[in-house]
């Protein structure tokens, strides 16, 4: 059924942090691992060791630079499904494939009843779905609904693939409903942030700004104040030494 | 995007065909139809019914799962592509009962009157959801304003008013100095929605830019460091289809000549020119016209850039 829920028992979600990730890939890459054999299996590829090769992921890793007053800044960005709370791509899926769980608001493909129009792409802003060109159907990150759940994993792992294999600690799991649970709480106190919030689509998804980056820190090991000749400055005691190994 | 010949063929065609189903049942309910040329029933109206089914048929082409398609019309609560299957069947009801009062009983009055008028309601209706689907993608400002749905429903129009003449023509009718009078009309009304949502395109862009995308405006002005993958995915061969701007000002030239100035002066022609000029006119109207309205569709697609291309170092969307 394509109609959203009025509102769902949990809001379960990623907290990704972006002062903290590192751009390492080993999210995307445990995601496609895992979910290769999981709950949306396979995900397929064309020609993977050939020249062109293309395939479905789920989560793609971006890097950016960010230029501004304070100089420029590197910022590697995971880019994801969202679970949005409005989620138009569930809302234009003609067959009822797509749907938005309202027990924990994870958005889902049944992948029985895709026709593959490819619509719920086109009115995702986020680039969360990836058709796949053997199946002839729409995938889209599951958030591990086959992990979360699953009760043959030990407690510790029932938590989203990317966000088990993340060696920064970049990732984080949880009920964003619940303003009490560890990522509501780490989001306000971080200011998390809606992805193309103008876009109105509610995502549930947060994301931590980098940090104000420290500009001392930067001044030590760059300006060009500080690498200055040693004999321009005053003190006897540098002269001599500069005296000395100038030998 | 991506433009997919199936959906191209599918709106030019169906919209045509809605068209002229629409203006065969206005004419029908006001009493105008000529029920006594049997050769002008069956050619419009196969021609209409053959290019909405054609159209219909080839819009199921490019899906992952053809065999599935009878799904599309559950979701019509949420959908406007559900809700243009489910007119576009619902459709199918009215327009056959006309057909069948005009073809075999050879009337268009009583119960075959009101499906006529219920056959052009449901055309409306049909090409309306059409329009809806692109209308309501928030993410491609150059579908998601107030002059998409305008040129669906008038070139959808004035392309089944050219094919109304043709098959006239064609079938021995004399068409009159005041069908070419409406032609003209049309023709400058869809024109001026189409001038309209060209410069509309031209001048104003989405309000997203690549700093909201990725939520890093306080930093400063973002730009792509590095890719997340080293060769092309679905999203940039569906999503990231651009065309170069020479390309698309030539095509909108092309476009504008095929679809509207030759048929213009056509139906200039048509109505100055003597009787079998004049019709051949009409006639040649259509075939521009048809050349024409396909291009514009391609370029429909072609100039749509959708918002996650942000992602990837668009500019702007």
């Amino acid at each position: 059924m394509t109609m959203l829920p009025q509102k769902t028992g949990k809001k379960l979600g990623l907290v990704i942090d972006l002062d903290i990730c590192v751009g390492c890939q080993a999210c995307a890459v445990n995601c496609k691992e895992w979910n290769t054999g999981g709950h949306m299996a396979p995900l397929t590829d064309q020609d993977p060791y050939g020249p062109a090769p293309n395939g479905v992921w789920f989560n793609r890793v971006h890097s950016y630079e960010a230029r501004g007053a304070c100089g420029s800044q590197t910022v590697h960005f995971p880019r994801s499904c969202l679970h949005c709370q409005d989620a138009a791509c569930v809302t234009v899926c003609p067959t009822g494939a797509s749907f938005k769980r309202e027990e924990d608001g994870i958005v889902l493909v049944n992948e029985d009843k895709c026709i593959g129009c490819k619509l719920c792409s086109w009115a995702c802003p986020y680039g969360a779905r990836e058709f796949d060109e053997v199946e002839g159907v729409m995938k889209k990150c599951t958030l591990c609904v086959d992990r979360v759940y699953n009760e043959n994993l030990d407690p510790e792992d029932r938590v989203p693939a990317c966000v088990s294999t993340c060696p920064a600690g970049a990732r984080h799991f949880g009920d964003l409903g619940d303003p009490e649970s560890d990522v509501s709480r780490l989001v306000a106190e971080r200011g998390g942030m809606d992805l193309m919030a103008e876009m109105g689509y509610r995502p549930t998804n947060k994301y931590l700004p980098p940090r104000p980056r420290k500009r001392d820190a930067a001044d030590v090991g760059a300006a060009s104040n500080q690498l200055n000749p040693v004999q321009d400055q005053s003190s006897a005691f540098l002269k001599w030494v500069d005296k000395v190994l100038s030998r | 995007m991506h433009p997919a010949f199936s959906v191209i063929f599918f709106t030019t065609a169906s919209g045509a065909g809605y068209g002229l189903l629409f203006l065969l049942g206005v004419l029908a309910v006001t009493g105008q139809l000529p029920s006594h040329n049997a050769a002008f029933a069956w050619g419009s109206m196969l021609l209409s019914l053959g290019l909405i089914s054609a159209g219909l048929l080839s819009s199921t082409f490019h899906l992952g799962h053809p065999e599935r398609a009878w799904r599309a019309v559950t979701q019509w609560k949420s959908s406007w592509l559900a809700r243009e299957g489910v007119a576009a069947l619902f459709t199918y009801v009215p327009a056959a009962v006309f057909a069948w009062g005009w073809l075999f009983e050879q009337r268009t009055d009583g119960p075959y009157a009101v499906a006529a008028g219920l056959a052009a309601a449901g055309a409306v209706v049909t090409v309306f959801c059409t329009g809806s689907i692109y209308n309501s993608l928030k993410t491609i400002h150059q579908w998601h304003n107030a002059w998409t749905m305008p040129n669906y429903l008038l070139l959808g129009l004035y392309t089944g008013s050219l094919l109304l003449g043709a098959v006239a023509v064609l079938t021995g009718l004399e068409t009159g100095r005041g069908f070419s009078l409406y032609l003209l009309g049309v023709l400058l009304l869809a024109w001026a929605a189409k001038a309209v949502y060209w410069h509309f395109i031209a001048t104003t862009h989405h309000p997203a830019t690549i700093e909201s995308a990725t939520g890093l405006k306080h930093l400063g002005k973002v730009s792509v460091l590095e890719p997340p993958h080293s060769s092309e995915n679905y999203l940039l061969k569906e999503m990231g289809f651009q065309i170069a701007r020479k390309h698309a000002d030539k095509l909108r030239k092309i476009s504008t000549l095929s679809l509207f100035v030759t048929p213009l002066l056509l139906v200039v022609a048509s109505l100055y020119a003597p009787m079998p000029v004049s019709g051949m006119a009409l006639v040649l109207a259509a075939l521009f016209a048809a050349l024409g309205v396909v291009v514009e569709r391609w370029l429909f697609f072609a100039e749509a850039r959708h918002v996650v291309t942000l992602y990837y170092g668009a500019s702007e969307v």
